[in-house]
């Protein structure tokens, strides 16, 4: 413990505590730009760059940084001081003169941490005025924009895709004024290594990064006459959803969710829900498969598009190894344009998909080739969960008074093992819930893994299948799915099965969701109303929704069989590292 | 060149190698002795280059190195060449006359060594300097 | 081995070699051969002299004679005068400017006259790529004494007691720095030397590699001894092409006579070093951002603390020291610490290297006493203010330092003294500035500098100094206001006090000590809207002379934009919307019929 004083009360703090950490167990709130800490997703943003938080440490020459200054023994701080103030001020007043200005048709209005700073140190003017950093926006992939006018510089976005993700897309670029943060070679994003897991989005200050907006388009078609528009909402959308109209974090709202989305105008409203059932059916049987005739194992979960890319541009030796199952709204729009189609009396031509996603990796995934064959797209748009509360806020409802309504069936109806999708473990824990009770015949007393679930970056389990010791990995995080991937490539470790999401969190932390401004305790609310949300169902294995099951026997044939293939399987690319 | 293996091989070594830097240490070093030899066309006709030579081996022979034995222009002692002249710091210098190979290796014997004068060869003296 | 008698020193660093040095040595080895005396006389490239102002240099042992701006075409008479015959070849003999007296012995000079030389003892004395010459003058006997005499903390504890602080430019006192990275439990540790130089006009470093290049590596193996490293890192510059080729001949020739390499001298301690390229950034001096680039990452600085000595090169403890310092080692092993302690001030110990240019006439460099004032190194060993002009004020310490004016000249050079007076000891560089110079205009060159050479990653330096920069362009083209020095000093102080590092830090220097000594100059910009030394070009304007003008039409004749008019022998008219200030008009004129407002 190191004893220290800050703005004149002493207090006591554990070894290694950083003034930051120090001055918030005594309620003084230092302002930080460039900080992040999640720690538990092993992402620290402690580059100290921006210089915002700036404090006074007695016998220290200059003013050090509150968030990267380890305290010590002793040690005077005063974090109000005039001269902290000024500097404080100064440095965000020269952000602010190399900052387009143009807050109010800024995506991140109101939500944007810069804003919120100079907002909350009371700037009115920009003394020092000069010129202003220009460069090329980026928005050519169909996921996320980079707007580096906007660009802070607080290394966060390199930060999570170099360290978390290691996926390293961004760096630090140029020298002095002129420095931004840029690609390998300045490729345009759509020919990076990107995984458009949108995590530096996620944690961008600033309007540097943002999404694709598809709102425009989806409104568009909504008005088109003749067609006829189904929105698919994702497990994670209805804990996370809420948070955009200002409710407690954790929050469920899937009835008002349908309910909002009918009003906005869609003709159904139907859940992904159900073909992440349909996904555990084709992908137990898959995992049954292997396991009973010989097949490649480990079997890696491939509903996670991010994790699909990221496995093609660096493991392309293990293609063989991840299910060759579409990720759940692939699936829904395979069956919509089929199945559905014919059962509501529709052209497919004119039936058009809408999902609404989490993640901004689905924007991309939809527009893969091998899932849009001839123009005729599995899914045509993607939303994420931010683009669906901008668009129920501009119909202008009233979202936490809306009544809860239900999904229209026949692709509404789910059960528990689907909503638990959304969160790390949760498709894993599926399967198992159908491959257990396939294989052994038997039925699970809990459906509950405890053992499964957890925020730890690696977890490993083993379940006890008849004779056999199923052993089962979990990775969130894309680094540590680097981790595990290559402890298989060494052959250091052997599963049966592995699942795998690019999102630390899972999809509850996808990078389309409502920003958590660094609080980690957002993503555990969220998980928990993942789990709430399973116990609440009445069916809480996939093999037991009626609907999926009513599918195969009227359309798909068997699990696993040549129609599925056809329709709810995919292939893989090799992709080059950079 | 095989690896030093101890202090000592590194200590030989640099005494082995001492005479390649030693004059340029001895040149700036305000206490050394200076013979000038007189190397004018006079001078050399005369023998100086072996006298000088001569001197730079009986040097080393006794291992004097504060001494620099340089070249010098025409004295004007055109009669008494090869001339050698011996400056000590602080004490006039000594002008020699006739200086063969033997009367070299006295200067060197005599005057450098032990401290005497080889009045019989001594041509002029000079005005203590500095 | 050949005994030779006389030995022809040539200067072969890098100043020398671009004016034919290389070229001198051959012609006369030539001569020398021609003459039938090459078994007799030595021809020996060497480092550095220093004087580079009157370079190429050819200095002729045991005569102790110092030839100055020695041509490829002089070899014939050096040869022919001096070797065979003894005479002094007096045209090439340095002349004092002062009084015109020819000075035949470098130890007469005025230049040499107050310099102790030790980072430089050996540059102009041995030839830097024979590791036979270096061991000859005691090199490597401070690794054998510590090797074989002393204990890690004795060697920490020599240095400690010596004084000696960090010569790169923050002046951390070295031992204090090895016993951090003495105190730290590795299993592996570094030596990294900073040879990084950037500063304009600083080349001390260089200079040492490039004359004594084992100096720095014997040092680096006994800082890898004190503090139990067994790896070094030497970062030079990829720019300092001469520097490495005698660094890698140099580690070679350690390595095969076993003084780099395993169990060095029958002992336990084993070092290698190898080199490492910067691609010069001027950041990557900076000892963080050195470290980044030498891991492979983008040259930025990291955090301090932790400091290298506990968190330095991937991850470990690490010692890094700059060249000037490690050059200074050896002696203070071999001649022990109290002797260099007995040089300098109470606090500055020993020596520093300073390279003059500038408006001064011995442009070099010079290694003096810490303690010895301004004046003594402006007016002695510089040789005063160039072509007679007056000087208005010394540039100290790189883009970093500031400028002292004429009323400082007498303040001590050590540490404390330079940062109380707001420039620095950086790296040593001294630029001298005379009243043809303007200080808001060298202020915002300097400044100009640091925004280009600025890493970005923090606030204050990337945007701040662009500022800074911006307010200074204003004030020179003659559109400032009096806020704006409010603004300079509000925003520089802020600058100073929030930057994550030195380059930061220390970057609104220039502009906070002009502002301070030469404040009317920013005045007579933003109120008179006039440049007093005539150097902004959008504040000055050339005049015709009305009374003076033969109407030779010379001026108008050389007018790049023909905006000079007038009739043969009636006075010209210089159309001011036109012209571009080029001054060419100005320098052409044959009766100084134009002025400059």
């Amino acid at each position: 413990m190191v004893n220290l004083t800050i703005n004149g009360s002493a207090l006591v703090v554990p070894d290694g505590s950083t003034i930051l950490e120090a001055a918030k167990r005594v309620g003084i709130h230092i302002p930080t730009l460039c900080h992040l800490d999640l720690h538990e997703m092993r992402m620290v943003n402690q580059v100290a760059s921006c210089r915002v938080c700036m404090v006074e440490v007695e016998n220290r020459r200059g003013l050090v940084p509150a968030c990267s200054t380890t305290v010590t023994e002793g040690m005077v701080v005063k974090t109000d001081t005039i001269r902290a103030l000024k500097a404080r001020r100064i440095v965000v007043e020269l952000l602010l003169s190399d900052h387009p200005s143009d807050c109010l048709i800024c995506e991140r209005n109101r939500n944007c941490d810069l804003q919120s700073l100079a907002a909350d140190l009371g700037i009115r003017e920009v003394k020092f005025k000069g010129a202003m950093s220009t460069y090329k926006r980026d928005d050519s992939s169909f996921s996320l924009v980079r707007n580096p006018d906007k660009c802070i510089l607080c290394r966060r976005c390199e930060t999570m895709c170099g360290e978390v993700q290691t996926v390293g897309v961004y760096s630090a670029v140029d020298r002095g004024f002129m420095t931004t943060i840029g690609t390998a070679f300045d490729l345009p994003m759509k020919d990076t290594a990107c995984t458009f897991c949108g995590q530096c989005v996620s944690v961008c200050p600033t309007g540097a990064l943002t999404e694709v907006d598809n709102t425009r388009k989806v409104l568009d078609v909504l008005n088109r006459p003749g067609k006829v528009v189904i929105a698919q909402t994702a497990p994670a959308i209805r804990v996370a959803l809420g948070e955009e109209f200002g409710m407690e974090p954790g929050t469920r709202v899937t009835g008002k969710m349908v309910s909002a989305l009918r009003r906005i105008g869609f003709d159904y409203v139907m859940d992904t829900d159900f073909a992440a059932d349909l996904t555990i059916i084709e992908e137990a049987s898959e995992f049954v498969h292997r396991l009973q005739h010989g097949g490649t194992l480990p079997i890696l979960t491939s509903c996670c598009p991010a994790w699909v890319k990221f496995f093609e541009h660096n493991f392309p030796d293990l293609l063989d190894i991840p299910s060759t199952c579409k990720s759940p709204h692939e699936m829904f729009g395979a069956v919509a344009k089929t199945y559905l189609a014919t059962k509501l009396g529709v052209d497919p031509k004119n039936l058009v998909i809408v999902s609404i996603m989490p993640c901004l990796a689905k924007k991309y995934e939809a527009a893969r080739p091998e899932l849009s064959g001839e123009g005729e797209q599995n899914v045509d748009y993607v939303l994420s969960t931010r683009e669906l509360g901008r668009m129920i806020r501009e119909s202008g409802m009233d979202f936490a008074n809306l009544p809860e309504e239900e999904f229209d069936n026949p692709m509404g109806q789910s059960s528990g093992a689907a909503a638990i999708f959304g969160t790390t473990g949760g498709v894993i824990e599926a399967a198992l819930r159908t491959a257990y009770e396939w294989l052994t015949g038997n039925r699970l007393e809990n459906v509950e893994f405890a053992q499964l679930r957890g925020m730890e970056g690696i977890r490993e389990a083993t379940v006890r299948i008849n004779d056999l010791d199923v052993k089962i990995a979990i990775a969130h995080g894309l680094g540590n799915a680097r981790k595990l991937l290559e402890k298989i490539q060494r052959g250091d470790a052997t599963y049966h099965a592995i699942e795998i999401m690019a999102c630390p969190g899972g999809c509850i932390g996808g990078g389309g969701q409502p920003y958590h401004h660094g609080d980690i305790e957002i993503l555990k609310k969220r998980a928990a109303a993942i789990y709430s949300e399973d116990r609440a169902k009445t069916i809480r294995r996939s093999h037991e929704n009626q609907d999926v099951m009513r599918l195969y026997g009227e359309f798909l044939g068997t699990p696993y069989g040549e129609k599925a293939h056809e329709l709810l399987h995919t292939s893989y690319t090799k992709r080059e590292k950079v | 060149m095989a690896k030093l293996k101890s202090m000592e091989e590194l200590a030989k070594l640099r005494d082995d190698m001492k005479n390649r830097t030693e004059m340029r240490v001895t040149g700036t070093n305000p206490d050394r002795i200076v013979l000038s030899v007189g190397m004018a066309t006079c001078g050399i006709a005369a023998g100086g280059r072996d006298t000088m030579k001569t001197l730079v081996e009986e040097l080393e022979k006794h291992g004097i190195n504060n001494v620099s034995v340089v070249a010098t222009g025409c004295l004007g002692y055109c009669y008494a060449e090869p001339v050698v002249e011996v400056r000590f710091p602080d004490k006039g210098p000594i002008l020699y006359g006739d200086v063969d190979v033997k009367r070299a290796r006295e200067i060197v014997d005599q005057h450098l060594v032990k401290g005497i004068l080889l009045d019989h060869a001594i041509i002029g003296k000079g005005a203590g300097r500095r | 081995m050949n005994r030779y008698r006389m030995h022809l020193m040539v200067c072969g660093g890098t100043g020398c070699r671009s004016s034919q040095s290389v070229q001198i040595v051959e012609n006369l080895n030539q001569e020398l051969k021609k003459a039938g005396m090459d078994q007799e006389v030595q021809v020996v490239t060497t480092g550095c002299f220093g004087f580079c102002e009157k370079g190429p240099i050819v200095k002729i042992y045991p005569d102790n004679i110092f030839y100055v701006e020695v041509k490829p075409t002089d070899a014939a008479e050096i040869v022919a005068e001096h070797v065979v015959k003894g005479r002094t070849v007096q045209r090439l003999v340095y002349k004092d400017p002062a009084g015109g007296k020819q000075i035949p012995a470098s130890t007469d000079m005025p230049f040499y006259g107050q310099q102790i030389r030790i980072a430089l003892r050996n540059c102009g004395l041995i030839d830097p790529e024979n590791i036979d010459e270096y061991i000859s003058v005691d090199g490597y006997q401070a690794l054998g004494k510590a090797l074989s005499t002393m204990t890690q903390q004795q060697v920490v504890d020599t240095l400690k007691k010596s004084g000696l602080r960090g010569r790169g430019g923050a002046g951390f006192p070295t031992g204090l720095k090895w016993q951090a990275a003495l105190k730290q439990k590795s299993d592996k540790k570094y030596i990294v030397c900073n040879a990084d130089e950037g500063d304009p006009g600083a080349f001390m470093d260089r200079s040492v590699l490039e004359g004594d290049p084992h100096s720095v590596i014997e040092a680096m193996a006994i800082a890898g001894y004190a503090t139990g490293a067994d790896e070094g890192i030497v970062y030079v510059r990829a720019e300092y092409p001469l520097a490495v080729k005698r660094l890698k001949i140099a580690i070679a020739q350690a390595e095969e006579y076993g003084l780099l390499g395993k169990e060095i001298l029958g002992s336990k301690f084993s070092f290698r070093i190898r080199l490492s390229l910067g691609a010069g950034a001027f950041v990557c001096g900076e000892e963080t951002a050195l470290l980044n680039s030498v891991e492979g990452s983008r040259g930025e600085p990291r955090m301090k603390p932790p400091f290298p000595a506990e968190k330095g090169l991937f991850g470990k403890p690490t010692i890094i020291n700059n060249v000037e310092t490690f050059a200074n080692v050896c002696p203070i092993l071999l001649n022990g610490p109290e002797w260099f302690a007995s040089i300098g001030t109470e606090k500055s110990k020993g020596t520093k290297v300073f390279a003059l240019s500038g408006k001064i006439n011995n442009v070099g460099l010079a290694e003096v006493p810490m303690g010895i004032t301004l004046r003594e190194i402006v007016e002695n060993i510089g040789g005063g203010v160039r072509d007679g002009r007056t000087f208005k004020a010394v540039q100290i310490g790189g883009p970093s330092g500031g400028c002292l004016p004429k009323s400082l000249l007498d303040i001590p050079i050590d540490y404390e003294s330079l940062s109380a007076a707001g420039a620095m000891m950086g790296s040593g560089g001294m630029i001298v500035m005379d009243d043809t110079d303007c200080m808001v205009n060298i202020a915002k060159y300097y400044l100009d500098f640091t925004v280009d050479e600025s890493c970005g990653k923090c606030t204050p330096c990337r945007v701040g100094n662009k500022r800074l920069f911006e307010i200074l362009e204003r004030i020179t083209d003659g559109k400032g206001t009096m806020k704006d020095l409010d603004d300079l000093e509000v925003l520089g102080g802020t600058i100073r006090d929030a930057s994550l590092c030195q380059l930061g830090q220390t970057a609104p220097n220039p502009v906070l000590s002009t502002l301070k000594h030469f404040r009317d100059e920013y005045i007579a910009h933003i109120v008179d809207k006039r440049c007093p030394s005539g150097v902004c070009q959008n504040l000055i304007h050339y005049v015709v002379v009305a009374d003076k003008c033969i109407g030779c039409t010379v001026c108008a004749r050389n007018c790049p934009v023909s905006c000079i008019s007038g009739e043969r022998k009636t006075a010209h008219v210089i159309d001011q919307e036109r012209c571009t200030k080029c001054g060419v008009c100005f320098s052409k004129c044959p009766v100084d019929a134009i002025v400059k407002e």
